[in-house]
């Protein structure tokens, strides 16, 4: 009898490392192009196929749509990055959309600066913006920092709306758009990349486990002499300057800020498509994010009917996917599976 | 061991709503000895450590460190300074390996100032510096130990990983927390001279310990509290021919006897 013969109590599963691992996470022994090809290729399919993608999907409609994508990616990596490495649940990817969709819209249409100027001004001051807010709710854990970040942008959008400042309802029309929309594309493509493959690279560098620490255990990083505070404002800035990054980006796509841009959507998807995609990997909120974004798009005739198969498709991942799409396969590339006698 | 006191606690009290944990508690600690702390469940010892190294706030009283007040200052300025402390239910970092555990104090400010580990030169790669540490607190270098998760290691390496952590820091004086409690007589027995070579290096040593017999091998003075106070202090020999510790800590003679044999 072989074992795959073995019945369900019999047998289990056996998972192995494959052998380039060494010792630890993140450390490989290469010693052929075999063997470093099987480490690039993942990588290269996600960037090679990030930068044909204006090409596969030329029409204007998709083009928009994956520029969509791309700012939902840098909100769920943000999220990502708080939630699985430095253990803050943030809601506030409405927050860090708007603040940084009314920096640049103001900065182009009041100083008069172009894209180029106010999207780095804008994730700057958006991110200093937000940690700034963020800061006195910042020793809380769990769920009170999430109620805190979730308020915030519903209580921006109010006041705008109250003291009529900033446009009020209309929002500010006439901000400057893109000089084509192959700059609008490969712009914020190359951002995506950029931010993912730094992030990934920051939490495995020595100020990244120090963030992992304050996830793992605050009170042993407070025993190390390290300022947990400290640490987290700068966790919260990385994630708050790429959200307000992408809220640039949307102001200028849509030559528009408005209080729509402190809509939850932008709190809920990240956290849908991190689900999705799975946590703690950083690719994966990018992949859920390109499965869930275009599904809502080609979900648009059924008007607000959609959330419920938005509903149904997390529901379904949390039941039967938990882990998310980039934890199983990561776990299915990097490790043999055999089935050996109980 | 010189008789300048490294630490002076004054008239420290803490209150948890109704429930006293300290009272007016004063003592000095030396520069370089091994100084324990003892006393019955409950008794504040724990909550003594918190408030000393800045964990817990404490309703009054001071504590100067070589001639500092560092009352209720932040625990990682009070770390800063070289005041570092062991937690009873070991905190490592339990997602990273053993070794990358101590990248996270040697990235600290003081870590960073106080230059390599045993003075050489500047802080050199961390992983290495590490490694070293490890192996100098009985982690084997050349096997997988180090590599390993800390969610994977048993309890004797946690209690060690928790000691590296301080010593990662280059501390001044270590606040142990019950480092010998939850370990079986042989990791105790490979415990001791590791206590006995940290004092060699000029450490200072306040132990917190319910495992009298193996304190007493090390500590040069102790101290023991019931209820939050003070009910004896000085050599382990004489503080446990005190009437009122046996009445309150020891309860019987026959413990005592205990205590001492071997």
């Amino acid at each position: 009898m072989t074992d795959s013969e073995l019945t369900r109590g019999e047998r289990r599963k056996e998972r192995l490392d494959r052998g380039i691992k060494v010792r630890t996470e993140g450390i490989y022994a290469i010693a052929s192009w075999q063997e470093a090809s099987y480490l690039l290729l993942p990588r290269l399919v996600l960037i090679v196929g990030l930068l044909i993608l204006p090409f596969v999907m030329p029409s204007l409609y998709w083009n928009r749509v994956t520029s969509i994508v791309c700012i939902y990616v840098l909100l769920s990596l943000g999220f990502d990055f708080l939630a699985h490495f430095v253990g803050l649940v943030s809601l506030g990817g409405a927050f860090f959309i708007g603040t940084g969709g009314y920096i640049a819209a103001i900065l182009n249409t009041s100083l008069g600066l172009s894209p180029i100027f106010t999207l780095p001004l804008a994730t700057i001051g958006g991110g200093l913006i937000c940690t700034l807010l963020l800061l006195p709710c910042l020793p809380l854990r769990g769920v009170y920092f999430a109620i805190v970040t979730l308020m915030y942008p519903l209580v921006l959008a109010r006041i705008i709306e109250a003291l009529n400042i900033f446009g009020g309802t209309d929002g500010i029309l006439g901000v400057a758009g893109f000089s084509s929309r192959w700059v609008e594309q490969y712009l914020i493509i190359l951002i995506v990349i950029i931010a993912l493959f730094g992030l990934r690279r920051l939490v495995n560098e020595d100020i990244g486990l120090v963030f992992r620490g304050v996830k793992d255990n605050d009170q042993a990083v407070r025993a190390s002499g390290l300022s947990v505070t400290f640490y987290k404002a700068i966790a919260v800035f990385i994630a708050s300057a790429l959200g307000s990054l992408g809220g640039a980006y949307l102001a200028h796509i849509y030559m528009w800020s408005g209080i729509s841009q402190f809509a939850l959507d932008f709190s809920i998807i990240p956290i849908a498509a991190t689900v999705i995609g799975g946590g703690g990997t950083l690719v994966g909120p990018l992949l859920g994010c390109f499965i869930l974004v275009p599904i809502s798009e080609l979900l648009r005739a059924f008007g607000t009917l959609r959330i419920v198969f938005y509903a149904v498709i997390l529901m379904l991942f949390i039941m039967y996917r938990s882990e998310g799409i980039m934890v199983y396969a990561q776990r299915k590339y990097h490790q043999f599976e055999r089935w050996v006698k109980v | 061991m010189s008789e300048e006191p490294i630490l002076q606690v004054i008239d420290v009290s803490k209150s948890f709503g109704g429930v006293q944990a300290l009272l007016d508690l004063s003592f000095n600690v030396r520069k370089g000895e091994v100084f324990g702390i003892i006393g019955p469940n409950g008794s504040g010892k724990t909550t003594l450590i918190n408030c000393i190294t800045g964990f817990v706030r404490m309703d009054s009283g001071r504590v100067i460190y070589q001639g500092k007040d560092i009352s209720n200052h932040p625990a990682h300025k009070i770390a800063d300074l070289g005041v570092t402390r062991t937690f009873q239910i070991m905190r490592p970092y339990y997602s990273l390996p053993a070794f990358k555990n101590l990248i996270i104090p040697l990235f600290s400010p003081r870590a960073r100032r106080t230059g390599g580990w045993r003075g050489g030169g500047k802080l050199g790669d961390r992983d290495t510096v590490s490694i070293d540490i490890l192996e100098e607190i009985g982690f084997e270098r050349d096997s997988f130990v180090p590599y390993k998760l800390a969610s994977s290691l048993p309890t004797g390496y946690l209690k060690r990983l928790e000691l590296a952590r301080c010593l990662a820091l280059r501390p001044d004086i270590i606040l142990c927390d019950e480092v010998f409690s939850g370990l079986s007589m042989s990791e105790i027995a490979s415990m001791v001279p590791l206590i006995e070579k940290l004092q060699m290096d000029g450490i200072t040593l306040i132990m917190v310990e319910h495992r009298l017999r193996e304190l007493f091998r090390v500590a040069n003075r102790v101290m023991v509290l019931n209820f939050g106070e003070k009910l004896s202090e000085g050599i382990p020999e004489e503080v446990m021919q005190d009437e009122k510790v046996k009445e309150a800590y020891l309860g019987s003679e026959k413990v005592l006897d205990y205590t001492f044999e071997a």
